[in-house]
């Protein structure tokens, strides 16, 4: 099976945010990158079907600028064959820019499955993988934690909210990755220097113009810092009293 | 351009699902800014039109209906294909940022080649463009996007657009789907509902949430009792839990699962990892029971308790009672 997975390359979300002076990007000073959670689950995944089959290609796809490569290469040294940059200055706010880049790039790659993460943890728009299979005209099942094959058709589970949907849906498609689907795994010393040799093509990105523009960062109002009220369950008469006269949620 | 709008009447099961007056409520932001006129598509299989008066009552002026027996289960692929036919007519398309949303705002977009932007907690419209804010960073940011394609299509974050009563005409269009569901190539075999009777995190008022501390999945049932007592509060766990099994991945709050802003969260033995906070921090009042004072999840609850949660809980489920009794 040939599979392709769109990774994105983002921070570190375990850290205080500052905003840059353009209001317009983090202040990326001191921050470390990696590749963006789902990304990473569905990178898991794709290893886990090529391993499972033993026969296959995993090739990861990244849009933006030369830094993404560190993100590709941490990627086929988890296991991925090869990679390819598309790219780009800045990575678009626009959802629709993005999926017609990858779309170019991946109508002619010959993919029995494409994978996506179901959203990026920075910008978190999750549109881009349902939008690049509608314009490559492909089926695409969304934010999925399981996924077993029965000959070329995907069965798939997919959370909603207090309830979950079975689907199935035959290849060549494209899937989105929702966690519980596979833990990524660590690369091994073996995994970092075999991917140092895998091959790594940059092409630039054929970006349309941008309707969807960023206009500024912000950061949320801090919340009022804690306040302990006591301790033991002797105080949760207390606590019960400020829920009910204080917050006025009881 | 058209400045009617849209909206998506999310059902499920053949009920109208809360979601769906979201839709309504901000489609409605959009189309009293530009003086248009608000219709809601509401896609299920026979008898889903007894819900076109509720629509109305909630600010619809206009209602398409489309039934087809194949819509007894979600079918993405024939309502994201009707929904891009009808676009023709309205200037914007609203859905809410719920699962079923997520799903369907990208397709419509890309049918119709504009940008979609997504899970909105905010709007302001202007004639030929809509700004929207959108949390990003796992809540840790605010980015303040400006959409300028026609149409437009918002997805709407749950419980920032709250439906509201609101009567309009509700005329009714029958309707066909552009597509034929039965051949869509995604099938949706099966729909498992969760206990009906159990409120869905993104709905309820009041959260009561478990971590690690409660030492073995069995003990969550002191959360159920406390859950139970509020009478309007929903279950909820850390990733620590879910992973283990003690509790179902779809129950995950934090930064992979979903993200809530209750009234109330009540934090049982949750010691507030990163992962964890980006799930709830925006709730409006944070409880935390927890051993360890130096948890970092007294840094952002309005009410620490400090102690054992296996103590404690029992005692305030005890006092939540009689409150509500009073």
């Amino acid at each position: 099976m040939k599979i392709a997975v769109c990774i994105k390359r983002v921070p570190d979300m375990d850290v205080r945010f500052k905003i840059a002076p353009s209001g317009k990007a983090v202040d990326e000073t001191g921050l470390k990158f990696d590749i963006s959670d789902f990304d990473g689950y569905a990178v898991e995944a794709a290893l886990q079907i090529k391993e499972k089959l033993n026969a296959g290609e995993v090739v990861v796809i990244s849009l933006g600028p030369d830094v993404v490569q560190e993100t590709l290469r941490k990627a086929m040294s988890m296991g991925a064959d090869r990679a390819v940059q598309l790219k780009a200055d800045t990575v678009p706010a626009d959802s629709f820019a993005i999926a017609s880049a990858l779309a170019a790039e991946l109508k002619d790659g010959g993919y029995d499955l494409i994978m996506f993460g179901r959203m990026s943890i920075d910008t978190a728009h999750g549109a881009t993988g349902a939008m690049t299979a509608e314009l490559l005209g492909l089926p695409v099942v969304n934010a999925i934690s399981k996924l077993e094959f029965d000959g070329r058709t995907a069965k798939m589970r997919r959370e909603l909210e207090g309830a979950y949907e079975l689907v199935e849906c035959a290849l060549p498609a494209v899937v989105t990755i929702d966690e519980g689907i596979a833990r990524p795994r660590y690369p091994s010393l073996k995994g970092i220097m075999a991917a140092k040799k895998k091959p790594l093509d940059t092409k630039p990105a054929q970006l349309p113009a941008p309707r969807l523009s960023l206009d500024t960062l912000a950061l949320p109002p801090e919340r009022a810092a804690g306040r302990i009220i006591g301790e033991g369950s002797a105080v949760v008469p207390e606590l019960v009293r400020l829920l009910k006269e204080e917050a006025k949620v009881l | 351009m058209s400045n009617n709008v849209l909206a998506f009447a999310e059902s499920r099961g053949g009920d109208l699902r809360r979601a769906g007056l979201e839709a309504v409520a901000a489609a409605r932001v959009i189309a009293d800014a530009r003086g248009g006129a608000v219709h809601a598509i509401l896609f299920g299989a026979s008898g889903i039109a007894a819900h076109v008066a509720k629509l109305g009552a909630h600010g619809a002026d206009a209602v398409i209906v489309v039934e087809h027996a194949a819509f007894a289960h979600n079918n993405p692929e024939a309502v994201a294909a009707t929904i891009a036919a009808k676009m023709s007519g309205f200037g914007a398309f609203v859905c809410a940022a719920s699962a079923t949303g997520k799903d369907i705002a990208p397709r419509v977009a890309a049918k119709l080649q504009v940008p979609v932007a997504s899970d909105a907690i905010a709007m302001t419209v202007a004639a030929a463009s809509i700004t929207v804010t959108h949390p990003g960073y796992t809540g840790k940011i605010l980015q303040t996007l400006t959409l300028t394609a026609t149409p437009a299509v918002v997805s709407v974050r749950p419980g920032a657009f709250l439906p509201k009563e609101n009567a309009k005409a509700g005329s009714v269009e029958n309707a066909a789907p552009a597509s034929d569901p039965s051949a869509s190539r995604v099938k949706i075999t099966e729909t498992a509902a969760g206990n009906a009777a159990k409120l869905d995190l993104g709905e309820a008022p009041v959260i009561v949430s478990g971590g690690r501390g409660l030492k073995e999945a069995a003990n969550f049932k002191l959360v159920e009792d406390l859950a139970a007592a509020f009478g309007n509060a929903a279950v909820g766990a850390t990733r620590a839990v879910t992973d283990d099994g003690w509790r179902p991945h779809s129950d995950q709050i934090g930064q992979t699962g979903r993200l809530v802003s209750p009234d109330l969260y009540v934090a049982c033995g949750i010691s507030g990892a990163i992962q964890h906070l980006a799930g709830m921090r925006t709730s409006k009042t944070i409880v935390a029971i927890n051993k360890d004072k130096e948890a970092p999840i007294f840094k952002i609850a309005d009410y620490g308790v400090v102690g054992d949660v296996l103590e404690i809980l029992p005692v305030l489920t005890a006092e939540v009672k009689k409150a509500k009794a009073q």
